[in-house]
């Protein structure tokens, strides 16, 4: 996100403070003046995790420190987890099968290796989910066996989670 | 201490071999095999009878039943020793009943009967005052139900999950080294002698599940069959999905889990780290216990084989014999 706050000593760390306080993790501090930033005021821009459900907490917290927000960029995908597909998976509509999941708009399919030994024999996909986060992901996952019992696929999941 | 054993195959021969080559102060008074028996109070000729089985024979007298030896035979600890039906635990669940009434300690091996009636001959064994000890029905050679009846003790259990089947993890193994398709795997399995002419209750996870359900109802008081747990076996993996894992420094594995809390009862393919602890090679067994206390703990070792299931067998009998045999 980008946070426009006033030029003086110690502000920074105000801003910083409250992100800690609502049990972020901040990932990287771009600090740099821009020519449209009015001279009194600092441009920040911070890479930040953040528990779920905890943003508009920290909205408010800024807001009492005097940091304005100029703009919060697009969620992350953070969750990802890689599964295994085998059977006829072609014949059975990949495109549909992905699909389901993209459908969700909160996960993802990122990533597709596809490995066809032979005609009508059965095919292999590697396939990757993105979520926002776990929750997101166990319920894709929960889609694609529903879609995969359907549609006579093994699905092969890792042993442990996202 | 005197035993009866009941059942001459693998595991019983392997149990005459170590009562031969040790000294254990145990005295075989009774013994059967599908088609024979012997019963005699003085002490049977283990070596003789060893010799005649390996020779195509029977092991006794064939007028002499299993249930004769259950009955007749004069006995502290019944082991029972004969090959598992999951069906219905039969015959080993009616002789096991029987000698537990006899107010006999029971050993077996036989997944069976544990697996289908574990509450009542629990309650059987505690009313007639006597054990019944079955380590050797879960993962071979590994103390994994004295370590978490004993060792663990204290512990909450949070999960509970590994390879359960050697037969499996062979196919699986020679299908990620190797590129062998599932069906070349099992024939080579099948030549090695690890795996059965019919080969449905080990691919199929049934082993496996039959073993979660041992211990989900034996070690962590929930109440299951078969039937609860969600499997899915080996049969439809392709070398190519293995390649697949492998592209990503992974492999597939038949894993058996138990999550308590969750109600999770499973038996599936997954895919696994090769640096995993539970990536083991071959027909070995391993197994990763979350406990709160004691944190996590994994067990490796072998799942099956003469003398590896003998070992759990006579653990058990020595196990009875310290506490529970006076005199012997």
């Amino acid at each position: 996100m980008k946070l426009e706050m006033k030029d003086q000593p110690g502000q920074l760390v105000a801003a910083l403070k409250p992100i800690s306080a609502v049990g972020g993790n901040i990932i990287a501090v771009i600090h740099q003046r821009e020519t449209s930033t009015p001279a009194e005021a600092l441009d920040v821009q911070i890479v930040l995790e953040l528990p779920e459900g905890r943003l508009p907490n920290l909205l408010e917290l800024f807001r009492e420190q005097g940091v304005s927000v100029v703009r919060i960029g697009e969620e992350r995908l953070l969750y990802e987890c890689t599964l295994i597909m085998i059977g006829h998976l072609m014949h059975t509509d990949l495109s549909d099968t992905v699909d389901q999941i993209d459908r969700t708009g909160s996960a993802e399919v990122t990533e597709l290796s596809l490995v066809m030994p032979a005609i009508d024999a059965p095919s292999s996909a590697r396939i990757t989910i993105r979520s926002t986060t776990r929750a997101e992901m166990k319920r894709a996952i929960r889609i694609l066996s529903a879609v995969a019992k359907q549609k006579d696929l093994l699905i092969i999941e890792p042993l442990e989670d996202a | 201490m005197r035993i009866a054993i009941l059942g001459f195959g693998s595991v019983g021969r392997g149990i005459a071999r170590a009562l031969l080559a040790k000294d254990l102060d145990i005295t075989v008074t009774g013994l059967a095999d599908s088609r024979s028996g012997i019963i005699d109070a003085g002490g049977i000729d283990l070596a003789a009878a060893l010799a005649q089985k390996e020779n195509g024979g029977p092991c006794g007298n064939a007028g002499v039943s299993p249930g004769d030896v259950v009955a007749k035979a004069e006995y502290d600890v019944l082991v029972e020793v004969t090959p598992t039906n999951v069906e219905t635990g039969e015959p080993a669940l009616g002789h096991i009943r029987e000698a537990l009434r006899r107010g006999r300690h029971v050993v077996t091996s036989n997944k069976g009967p544990i697996a289908l009636a574990y509450p009542e001959l629990r309650a059987l064994a505690e009313a007639n005052g006597v054990l019944l000890k079955y380590e050797a029905t879960v993962c071979g050679a590994i103390p994994l139900i004295h370590a978490m009846q004993e060792g663990l003790a204290g512990n909450t259990i949070s999960r509970l999950y590994g390879v359960f089947n050697g037969t499996c993890n062979y196919i699986l193994t020679r299908m990620a080294a190797e590129g062998l398709t599932y069906e070349q795997a099992l024939a080579e399995a099948r030549d090695l002698g690890y795996a059965e002419a019919d080969p449905t209750y080990d691919v199929e996870g049934i082993d496996a599940g039959v073993k979660l359900v041992i211990l989900a109802n034996a070690l962590l008081d929930l109440h299951t069959t078969l039937d609860d747990v969600e499997r899915t076996g080996i049969t439809l993996l392709s070398p190519e999905a293995l390649q697949l894992a492998e592209d990503q420094d992974c492999t597939i594995r038949l894993i058996g889990e138990i999550i308590p809390g969750a109600g999770v009862l499973r038996v599936s393919p997954r895919i696994i780290p090769k640096i995993h602890p539970l990536v083991v090679e071959g027909t070995l067994n391993a197994v990763t216990v979350e406990a709160d206390l004691a944190g996590d703990l994994t067990f490796i070792g072998k799942g099956a084989g003469s003398a590896e299931t003998a070992s759990a067998v006579i653990g058990d009998l020595l196990y009875i014999q310290s506490r529970h045999v006076k005199g012997s």
